[in-house]
C-alpha cells in the first residue's frame, strides 16, 4: 500500500500572527507571531507574569472565559483563524485538550466516568467503545496498571501525580490533535513530575503538545522548541538546544543562566 | 542589624500560673456567660418538648393517627391535616426547587454584574423579609382570586413555594459557588458547552449543598400557618384531597383551632398533634442530612 505523502506535514501546526491580549484594559501580550510545529513539544518559558499562560489559553480560546478577558489577531490552526467570529470555541476545545496546572479530577464522577466525560459531553459516547476507551486513555497516560482495578474508584481519591495523569487522560479520551499543559507539573512532588515528563516524551510522538514550564530545567529535558516570553512579549523562539546554548537576545541568556526571574 | 546589649534584653518574668492574675478569672467569667447563653435556648426548647410528649404522648396511637376529626375530642384524629401537610410539603418542593435552582443557576452562571441580576438580587434580598402572613395575602390575591385556584392544595403550595424560593435561591447560590473554577474549566477545556458544564459538572456537585438548604427552607415551611390560613385551609376536614385542586387541612391549622377550643381534651390532642408535626420536621430534615453525607461519601471514599 502507498501512503500519500501528507504535503501539510511539515506545515506548522499553529501559525500565530499579531496576538494581542487584554484583561480589562491591562495589555497582557503585545503582539506574538511564533509558528507551533506539528508533533513535538514547544515549551513556552519566562518568569511570572509574563503572559505565557495567557498564551496558550489563547490557543484554545480559553482566555475569554474571564470576564472582561479579550484577545485579538491571528492563531491559525491548521490554516484555519480560530479568532474568525463563524468559529465556535466549543469545537475548537474539542480538537485542542488541556491540562491545568491543579489536577482537576471532576469529584462528582469516578476514574472511568473522568476518563469518559468529554465522550459524555461532546455526545461521541458508545457503549460498546467505553471500555476500549478508558483503558486506550488511561494507557497513553500510563495510569492503567495503577487503577485498572478500581476504575469505579472517585477521581479524586487518587494521588496527586495520579490525578494529574488522569486529567491527562480525560484529554486524550476526546482524540485532540494538540494538548495544551499549563505548568502541569507545579502542584507535584519530583518524583510524580518525571513521570508526567515520561508520559510527553511518549505522547509527542501522536500529539502537538505546548507546554508552559517555569522551570527551565523541565523545558530543556523535554521540548524540542522553546519560546521564551517576558513582559507580554516573545523574546525568542526556536529548538530547545540552540535557546539554551546559543540564545541570540541578551535578556534569554540572562534568563536561562538564572541572572532574573 | 542593632546590636543588643544586656540591658536590651526582656525581663524574665514567672511562668507559675497565678503570676497570672486576673486574666484567668475573667476567662472563666466569659465561657461560663457564652456556656449560658447556649443553654438557655436548648432548656427552654427542651422544657417545650418535655411538656409536649407529657401532655401529648399517652393520646399518641394509630386510631389517632387515621381519624378525621370529631366534635369529641377523645375520638377526633388528626389523619387530613397530617396528609394535607404531606402533600403540601411534596408539592411546595415541586414548585420551589426548579423556580429557585434556576433563579441561582442564572444569576451565578450567566446573569452575574447584569442589571437584571442586580434588580433580582434586590428583588430576592427583600422578599426574605417579608412576613409570611403577607405571603398568605399575596397567595389569596393571585393564586386564589386572580388564577381562579380556589381555595385549594395548589394554592397553598404555590403560596408556601413564593415564602421559600428567596431561602431557596440563596442556598442554591451559596453551593454553586463553592464548585471551583477550575473543575468548571476543566470541563469547558474538554469541548462542553455552558450548558452541559452546569449541567453534568457545577450541578452534581452543588447538589447536596442546595438539598441541605432547600430542604431546611421546607421544613420551616411545613410549619406555616399565617399564609395558610389567609389562602383558607380548612381546619375541620371530614375527607382526604383528591387531587391538586382539592381543600385542604394542615397540621399547624389543626394544631391552631384544637388549642383555640375550650375543653381541656383539646388542648391534649393540640401536644400529640404537635408530636406528630415535629416527628415529621425531624424526618424530613434527617433526610436531608443523609442524602447530603451519602453523596458526599460516594465522592470521597468510593473504592
Amino acid at each position: 500500500m502507498i501512503v500519500p505523502e501528507n504535503p501539510m506535514s511539515n506545515a506548522p501546526k499553529y501559525v500565530i500572527r499579531a496576538l494581542r491580549a487584554w484583561f480589562g484594559t491591562h495589555e497582557v501580550l503585545h503582539g506574538i507571531d511564533i509558528d507551533i510545529r506539528a508533533k513535538g513539544v514547544t515549551a513556552i518559558i519566562g518568569p511570572s507574569g509574563c503572559g505565557k499562560s495567557t498564551f496558550v489559553r489563547c490557543l484554545n480560546r480559553m482566555h475569554e472565559l474571564v470576564s472582561a478577558a479579550r484577545a485579538e489577531g491571528r492563531v491559525e490552526l491548521d490554516g484555519e483563524n480560530v479568532y474568525e467570529s463563524d468559529v465556535d470555541p466549543v469545537l475548537l476545545r474539542r480538537r485542542v485538550g488541556m491540562v491545568f496546572q491543579k489536577p482537576n479530577p471532576f469529584p462528582t464522577m469516578s476514574i472511568r466516568d473522568n476518563v469518559l466525560a468529554g465522550k459524555y459531553l461532546t455526545h461521541t459516547h458508545r457503549r460498546e467503545e467505553a471500555e476500549r476507551v478508558v483503558e486506550s486513555a488511561l494507557r497513553q497516560a500510563a495510569l492503567w496498571d495503577d487503577v485498572k482495578d478500581r476504575l469505579s474508584a472517585a477521581g479524586t481519591s487518587l494521588s496527586g501525580g495520579q490525578q494529574q495523569r488522569l486529567c491527562i487522560a480525560r484529554a486524550l479520551a476526546v482524540e485532540p490533535d494538540v494538548l495544551l499543559m499549563d505548568e502541569p507539573c507545579s502542584a507535584l512532588d519530583p518524583i510524580a513530575t518525571a513521570r508526567i515528563e515520561d508520559l510527553i516524551h511518549e505522547l509527542k510522538e501522536r500529539y502537538t503538545i505546548v507546554v508552559v514550564t517555569h522551570n527551565m530545567q523541565q523545558a530543556a529535558r523535554i521540548s524540542d522548541q522553546t519560546a521564551f516570553f517576558l513582559q507580554g512579549d516573545l523574546v525568542e523562539a526556536g529548538p530547545t538546544n540552540t535557546i539554551f546554548t546559543k540564545p541570540k537576545d541578551s535578556r534569554t541568556e540572562d534568563y536561562i543562566t538564572g541572572k532574573f526571574g | 542589624m542593632t546590636m543588643h546589649s544586656a540591658r536590651d534584653l526582656p525581663k524574665r518574668t514567672s511562668l507559675k500560673t497565678s503570676a497570672r492574675g486576673g486574666y484567668k478569672l475573667r476567662e472563666r467569667v466569659f465561657v461560663g456567660a457564652c456556656l449560658a447563653a447556649v443553654m438557655l435556648p436548648v432548656l427552654m426548647l427542651s422544657s417545650l418538648l418535655v411538656r409536649m410528649v407529657i401532655d401529648g404522648l399517652p393520646r399518641l396511637s394509630w386510631d389517632f393517627l387515621v381519624s378525621f376529626p370529631s366534635r369529641k375530642a377523645e375520638l377526633a384524629g388528626i389523619l387530613p391535616a397530617a396528609v394535607g401537610t404531606l402533600y403540601l410539603i411534596v408539592l411546595t418542593a415541586l414548585i420551589a426547587l426548579p423556580l429557585g435552582v434556576g433563579a441561582a443557576v442564572y444569576l451565578e452562571e450567566y446573569g452575574k454584574k447584569s442589571r437584571l441580576a442586580l434588580l433580582i438580587e434586590v428583588n430576592i434580598a427583600n422578599l426574605a423579609g417579608v412576613p409570611s402572613v403577607i405571603y398568605g395575602l399575596l397567595g389569596l390575591g393571585l393564586f386564589v382570586r386572580t388564577l381562579g385556584l380556589g381555595r385549594s392544595l395548589i394554592a397553598g403550595a404555590a403560596t408556601l413555594a413564593l415564602l421559600v424560593l428567596p431561602i431557596v435561591v440563596v442556598a442554591s447560590r451559596e453551593a454553586l459557588r463553592t464548585v471551583s473554577m477550575s473543575t468548571r474549566e476543566a470541563c469547558l477545556a474538554l469541548g462542553a458547552t455552558r450548558w452541559q458544564t452546569i449541567r453534568q459538572v457545577v450541578l452534581p456537585e452543588a447538589l447536596p449543598g442546595i438539598l441541605t438548604g432547600s430542604i431546611l427552607a421546607l421544613s420551616r415551611a411545613m410549619g406555616e400557618t399565617a399564609p395558610l390560613v389567609v389562602v383558607g385551609a380548612l381546619s375541620y376536614v371530614t375527607f382526604l384531597p383528591d387531587g391538586i385542586d382539592a381543600p385542604f387541612g394542615a397540621l399547624p391549622i389543626q394544631i391552631f383551632n384544637w388549642v383555640s377550643r375550650p375543653q381541656k381534651e383539646f388542648l391534649v390532642n393540640a401536644a400529640a398533634g404537635i408530636i406528630v408535626l415535629l416527628g415529621m420536621m425531624l424526618i424530613l430534615n434527617a433526610t436531608a442530612i443523609v442524602v447530603r453525607d451519602r453523596m458526599q461519601a460516594k465522592r470521597s471514599h468510593r473504592t
